[in-house]
């Protein structure tokens, strides 16, 4: 397909789904929209090329036990304890299973 | 049907400089995305959008080959790191993400025609803009403060040049000199910024040049981690700096370059050996000059977005990030305006998939170093509500003023804030 004709499909499509945005039309938020916070600090895929911690290769139950840890200030912490306060109980699940399955 | 033709010849003027993405993918380009401005925004923009879904056909829009980023240009200034270890490059951005870097600066947007106007004059059209252009200068806002000025009393609010300028006049100036910052109130680029700066500073003086004096001179009476910085201060620098609130006449209305004086607001004139001059800022050019900030009111010169999205509220499928965009009480940050970004990326790529998308979250995390081996920080998580961006109760907030092993705590924050530094190069232009 040439440049043009995609353009013009792509448009199409485009139209067909833009639409008004607000609270009541969006979809619960996701492990993967809240996972992708914890990036900016531990890196790509949770591997950290500098002094943060990795946190890739864990298990989706390590993960959630260390956020609760950390939420519940029975882990010593600088800035986690801060961070995992603001994440409900069911989003730290949805958390812990996308960061397990990070490769 | 002007505006559709217009439309058109926009496409086919996209469609000659922009074949590249669109023809060597297999399939064709779900949609088209524009992205203004390779920062923080805008760079973490375009290579979610790809990671999202490699469908979509990502054209970045940044004159600049190299990015000095402001986070660390402190310590730059502080002497501890080199310009060099502060430069970012888009080369992973456009060989392994697949987005095409168009190396003109952005010249004028038309929302209706859906259109960018590049320096080149060629045109490209869009399904969706993203614009992330930083900030600009209001010169002028301080009179005789204009950007022939900023070459003798730099900012070094936009890194690089400045950031190299600012360094070697304090390598110049005699033991015992004054080094003056005049500090602009909310909002502007990076709150606790200026204060960061006037704490390396002063690591260096106390080393090089120690009986300097350094006197900060605020238009606001009040600062970000504000007891945090000063209780560091006291700790390390004693009384070398002084600052000076609003209250009692910190805000600097003039300069007067060629006798380096600062005058304020009650008409005091400050002489300095260094000037540090970060003036007032507003949304970068491109977004005011396309009517996409609003043009009175408390927030006037920055551009107001829906909290949800961070789509412009003065234009369709425009989206609004980083430092230009009015987040309410998000900082303006490099980790705000990165998190915006990939909220964004993720409601474009479900728009494109036909999926509702999700709620989104942002978090910010500002760290800030007192002395190389002494950190600090303000961190949140924040959600979109109907009357704007609020921080998650309960959460977030400095760190604590006395942890029962001060020492080793700001110890281990400054090794964090090299880390952050770090892994958000990797996460950005990784
Ligand atoms: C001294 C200092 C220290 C800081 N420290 C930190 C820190 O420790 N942590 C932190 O999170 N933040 C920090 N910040 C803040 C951070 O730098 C900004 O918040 C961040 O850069 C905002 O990202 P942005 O994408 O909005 O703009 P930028 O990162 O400035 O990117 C804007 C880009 O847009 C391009 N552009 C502008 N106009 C056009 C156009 N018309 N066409 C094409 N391209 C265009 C510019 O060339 C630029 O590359 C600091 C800032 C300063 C000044
Ligand atoms: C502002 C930077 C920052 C962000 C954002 C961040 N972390 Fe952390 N994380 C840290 C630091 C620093 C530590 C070390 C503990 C401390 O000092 O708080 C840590 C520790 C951890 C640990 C324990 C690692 C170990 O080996 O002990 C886990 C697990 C973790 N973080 C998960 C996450 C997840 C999941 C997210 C996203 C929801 C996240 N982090 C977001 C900075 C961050």
């Amino acid at each position: 397909m040439n440049a043009l004709a995609c353009i013009a499909a792509c448009l199409t499509v485009l139209l067909a789904v833009a639409g008004p945005a607000a609270a009541q039309s969006l979809a619960p938020t996701t492990g993967h929209t809240l996972a992708a916070t914890c990036t900016s600090c531990h890196g790509p895929g949770g591997r950290s090329p500098g002094a943060m911690p990795s946190i890739n290769g864990r298990s989706e139950a390590e993960i959630a036990k260390t956020m609760h840890e950390f939420k519940d200030d029975s882990r010593p912490a600088t800035v986690m304890n801060r961070h995992a306060k603001g994440f409900s109980d069911g989003e730290i699940a949805a958390i812990a299973k996308e960061v397990a399955s990070w490769r | 049907m002007a505006m559709k033709r217009r439309t058109f010849v926009g496409a086919i003027a996209a469609a000659a400089i922009l074949p590249a993405v669109a023809v060597r993918a297999q399939a064709p380009a779900k949609a088209r995305v524009v992205v203004i401005g390779g920062g923080f925004g805008g760079t973490t923009a375009a290579k979610f959008l790809r990671l999202e879904d490699p469908g979509i056909a990502v054209t970045l829009v940044e004159p600049k080959a190299e990015f000095h980023t402001c986070p660390a240009s402190n310590y730059v200034i502080g002497g501890f790191r080199k310009l060099a270890d502060i430069v970012q490059d888009y080369s992973a951005l456009a060989g392994r993400h697949g987005v095409r870097h168009v190396r003109e600066a952005a010249v004028a947007i038309d929302p209706a025609s859906k259109t960018v106007r590049l320096s080149g004059g060629q045109t490209l059209a869009y399904d969706k803009l993203v614009l992330s252009p930083g900030v600009d200068m209001r010169w002028g806002d301080i009179e005789g403060y204009d950007e022939a000025a900023s070459a003798t009393m730099p900012h070094a609010w936009h890194a690089g040049p400045q950031t190299a300028l600012l360094r070697r006049q304090l390598e110049a100036m005699p033991d015992g000199g004054v080094v003056a910052l005049s500090i602009p109130g909310l909002p502007y680029r990076c709150p606790p910024g200026p204060y960061e700066r006037i704490s390396l500073i002063a690591h260096y003086l106390k080393m090089a040049k120690p009986r300097s004096k350094i006197l900060a001179l605020d238009g606001k009476d009040a600062f970000s981690k504000q007891a945090l910085f000063q209780d560091g201060w006291a700790e390390l620098y004693k009384d070398m700096i002084e600052w000076v609130p609003l209250g009692q006449d910190g805000k600097i209305v003039e300069v007067v370059p060629g006798e380096m004086t600062l005058v304020s607001e009650f008409g005091q004139r400050h002489k300095a050996a260094v000037a540090n001059v970060i003036p007032p800022q507003f949304a970068g050019n491109i977004a005011r000059e396309s009517g996409l900030a609003d043009k009175a009111g408390q927030f006037e010169g920055w551009c107001p977005i829906d909290p949800f999205t961070f789509e412009s509220t003065l234009a369709k499928d425009v989206y609004v990030i980083g430092d230009a965009a009015n987040g309410g009480v998000m900082p303006k940050s490099g980790f705000s305006a990165s998190s915006e970004a990939k909220a964004v990326a993720r409601h474009i790529a479900s728009l494109v998939a036909g999926r509702t998308p999700d709620l989104p979250v942002y978090i910010n995390t500002c760290y800030s170093l007192v002395a190389p081996d002494y950190g600090i920080s303000v961190a949140d998580v924040f959600r979109p509500t109907k009357d704007g961006i609020v921080a998650t109760p309960g959460a977030g907030g400095l760190s604590p003023r006395h942890p029962p092993d001060a020492a080793a705590f700001r110890h281990h924050e400054a090794e964090y804030a090299y880390g952050w530094y770090a892994s958000m190069s990797q996460d950005i232009w990784g």
